[in-house]
């Protein structure tokens, strides 16, 4: 409990011991810890459902068919251009909630913290994920920290999990795309990976790059209310980058993916970087894109809905499902060749999400 | 770089196809010796697109497909010494070794690194004076000019802590071999832009010269490699010999003197054992005498006596263009980029994975 003699601030500051980063004691159920947790957590996170600083959130009863989902956060470095691991915490759950066919609603947020992280460094990061929360439409109801030794993580690791209601009536998934059916893709690939690269100190080379990283809840919205019947899949080509989640798509369906080569949107900067470092910008992680697969006759009209938000402005289409070859996805290139766009190699890459 | 450089327009390129299309009067067997060059040629579809009977074969270029199974032991004991942090190109991570990978023994808790540049290695070195950093110099003579930069440096800066494993390869060396090879099918060399970019094109001479064969060089774009390839058609469909440059932008006839002057300051010609293809006199380079300190084989001992190749692998006939990747019967059934069972198969540049990433024995109908 806090000492009402000494006003403190939400890192604990009492006159005589000020702690700038983060120790040990902040994780141990003390008093740092409360006031870490009333003082930057809840403040920041502010909702009804944590105000109550129980062992769990209380939820309301939530109508039909619920998604849930959980993802842990690791990138390298923490804070990159376009944001940092708190907005790619938030951003990240609510979007898999998003490709479920979920309006997100919930989410958990588990620290792990590092002894000697940055006390203002966390809360920028909590600030972020604050924002981004905001942004989303969700709330942050639950949370956990733990502080392991130095040298027992790297600065902070995030784990979120998050619930949503679905909004979409059909069935929809990686098992539903049907010969015939459109490739759709919201936007330029490759942004997040190469913006994370970017920062690495070794690489040497600095870029005009920024992550991608945005929650899509709106653009999802926006299909579901118009055409939501005619959408078979959707998913954010995170890890393995649009390769990754092609493959996946054409395995779950036994069905071959081909696309156009030219329509594929890359900026010129992420493929100048792509092949100064080896890369295929196919296989780079995004953070705020998603592939849509949809019936033919409603390409045109989610094209267009994509289109109209300001995160689907560059999207285009880019390829069909087609029957035979199961498992397939090769790419027409741009010189009317045909080449074979595999599973992604378990790239040694540094941790991008 | 740009997308739209004219290097990459698809209207001169196919304008260059129609014109091989009218050039070729018979079969020919032309070999791209830069696994850049091979990863270009299925990258873009050039392979489909070209006359049927324009056979292009694939060359020993991808560094890594050529750096023997004894150096990868080498570099796995070193990097399982507990001072030690390896550094290296990315590529090197799973190529096989007798027994284990780079990226195995890291998961076992070895210190391996990847680095994009020997100089970032040379970084490590001073802010890590309490271990021993070693850099794996591998590759052609493009690569040669780095490393030899890197070892000058540490050696100015006395950087005691630093040392390269070296097996740097020249490829004229290795076309020598390839075309007094009985088994030789190839008529005509695209020579690797990026190679020649360093050495020029003078050392090329005598090959085309002393055997009469054709060689072009060659960059890595769809318009460059069209280039490369039209200008060896024309000459041979009329018997003609030459060294000629179709990479003009980057290659001048001298090459770079600087990079040949800092190579020539570290290293010394030696014989070089190369993966698939044996001991080739005088196709390395290693550390002068001089540079003894800083050369890994000189300060640790190793014990290669049992390294031994995976006996599927047909990576030589592989790497002399005599057989093609689909022609193994271990091609993606038993080795895979996931399971690799030789070198080629790793690199992205490597032979049989370019085809196994790009085509995998599949047609395409649209």
């Amino acid at each position: 409990m806090s000492d009402e003699r000494i006003p403190e601030t939400w890192n604990g500051a009492a006159p005589q011991a000020t702690p700038q980063t983060v120790h040990m004691s902040h994780g141990s159920g003390g008093r740092l810890m409360h006031t870490l947790i009333t003082s930057l957590f809840q403040s920041h996170f502010a909702n009804p459902f944590l105000d109550a600083l129980d062992d769990g959130a209380v939820l309301p009863a939530l109508p039909g068919r619920l998604a849930f989902t959980t993802d842990s956060y690791v990138v390298d470095p923490i804070f990159f251009p376009g944001g940092n691991i708190g907005d790619l915490a938030v951003n990240g759950t609510v979007n898999d909630l998003c490709m479920c066919g979920a309006v997100p609603l919930y989410l958990s947020a588990g620290f792990i913290l590092e002894e000697g992280l940055a006390l203002t460094d966390l809360e920028e990061i909590v600030a972020s994920m604050a924002e981004a929360a905001k942004k989303a439409g969700v709330h942050i109801v639950t949370g956990d920290t733990k502080v392991v030794e130095k040298g027992k993580a790297d600065r902070l690791f995030i784990n979120t999990a998050g619930i949503g209601t679905i909004a979409v009536q059909h069935p929809m998934g990686s098992r539903h795309l049907q010969p015939g059916d459109a490739v759709l893709l919201s936007g330029p690939v490759g942004d997040h990976g190469i913006a994370v690269l970017s920062q690495r100190k070794n690489l040497g080379f600095s870029s005009s790059i920024t992550s991608d990283t945005a929650a899509l809840n709106e653009l999802t919205a926006a299909l579901y209310k118009t055409r939501g019947e005619a959408v078979h899949a959707m998913r954010d080509p995170t890890r393995g980058g649009l390769a990754a989640v092609l493959n996946e798509f054409a395995g779950a369906s036994a069905v071959s993916i081909q696309l156009e080569e030219t329509a594929i949107p890359v900026r010129p900067e992420v493929r100048t970087a792509c092949e100064l470092l080896g890369l295929d910008p196919l296989y780079i992680a995004n953070e705020g894109k998603m592939v849509v697969i949809v019936a033919e006759p409603a390409s045109m009209e989610a094209l267009d809905i994509l289109r109209q938000h300001p995160l689907g402005r560059e999207a285009e289409y880019i390829g069909r499902v087609c029957s035979g070859n199961p498992g397939l996805v090769s790419m027409h290139t741009e010189l009317g060749g045909w080449r074979i766009i595999d599973q992604p190699m378990g790239e040694l890459l540094p941790r991008i999400c | 770089m740009n997308a739209a450089a004219p290097f990459r327009d698809p209207a001169i390129a196919r304008r260059l196809l129609d014109e091989i299309g009218r050039t070729m009067t018979r079969p020919w067997t032309i070999m791209e010796i830069c696994g850049g060059q091979t990863y270009a040629i299925l990258h873009h579809g050039l392979d489909q697109l070209l006359p049927p009977g324009l056979e292009l074969v694939h060359g020993p270029g991808c560094p890594v497909c050529v750096t023997p199974i004894d150096f990868i032991d080498k570099a796995i004991s070193l990097a399982r010494r507990p001072d030690v942090i390896v550094t290296t190109f990315g590529d090197m991570m799973r190529v096989p070794g007798t027994a284990a990978n780079l990226l195995s023994v890291k998961s076992e808790g070895a210190d391996v690194r990847i680095v994009y540049s020997p100089l970032d290695a040379l970084d490590l070195a001073r802010h890590n004076r309490d271990k021993k950093i070693i850099f794996l110099a591998i590759g052609f003579e493009t690569t040669a000019p780095n490393s030899a930069l890197a070892v000058a440096q540490a050696r100015k800066e006395d950087l005691a802590n630093f040392s390269m494993l070296v097996s740097h390869m020249l490829v004229p060396p290795a076309m020598r071999v390839l075309l007094g090879s009985p088994m030789n099918q190839v008529q005509a060399f695209l020579a690797a832009g990026h190679v020649c970019a360093v050495t020029g094109w003078k050392p090329y001479q005598a090959l085309a010269e002393e055997f009469r064969v054709p060689i072009v060089v060659t960059g890595f774009e769809s318009v460059d490699l069209l280039r490369g390839i039209l200008q060896v058609l024309r000459q041979l469909e009329a018997g003609a010999a030459r060294v000629e440059n179709a990479y003009e932008r980057i290659v001048k006839p001298e090459g770079n003197r600087l990079a040949l002057a800092q190579i020539e300051e570290v290293y010394e010609v030696c014989d070089r054992t190369w993966r698939g293809l044996g001991t080739l006199p005088q196709s390395g380079w290693r550390l002068r005498p001089d540079y003894a300190a800083y050369d890994a084989d000189k300060i640790y001992t190793f014990d290669t006596s049992s390294s031994e190749e995976n006996s599927e692998c047909i990576s030589g006939l592989i790497l002399r263009g005599v057989k093609k990747p689909p022609q193994c019967p271990a091609f993606s059934v038993r080795c895979t980029p996931q399971h690799p069972l030789g070198a080629p198969m790793v690199s992205s540049e490597g032979a049989c994975a370019a085809y196994y990433l790009h085509h995998n024995g599949v047609s395409h109908e649209r």
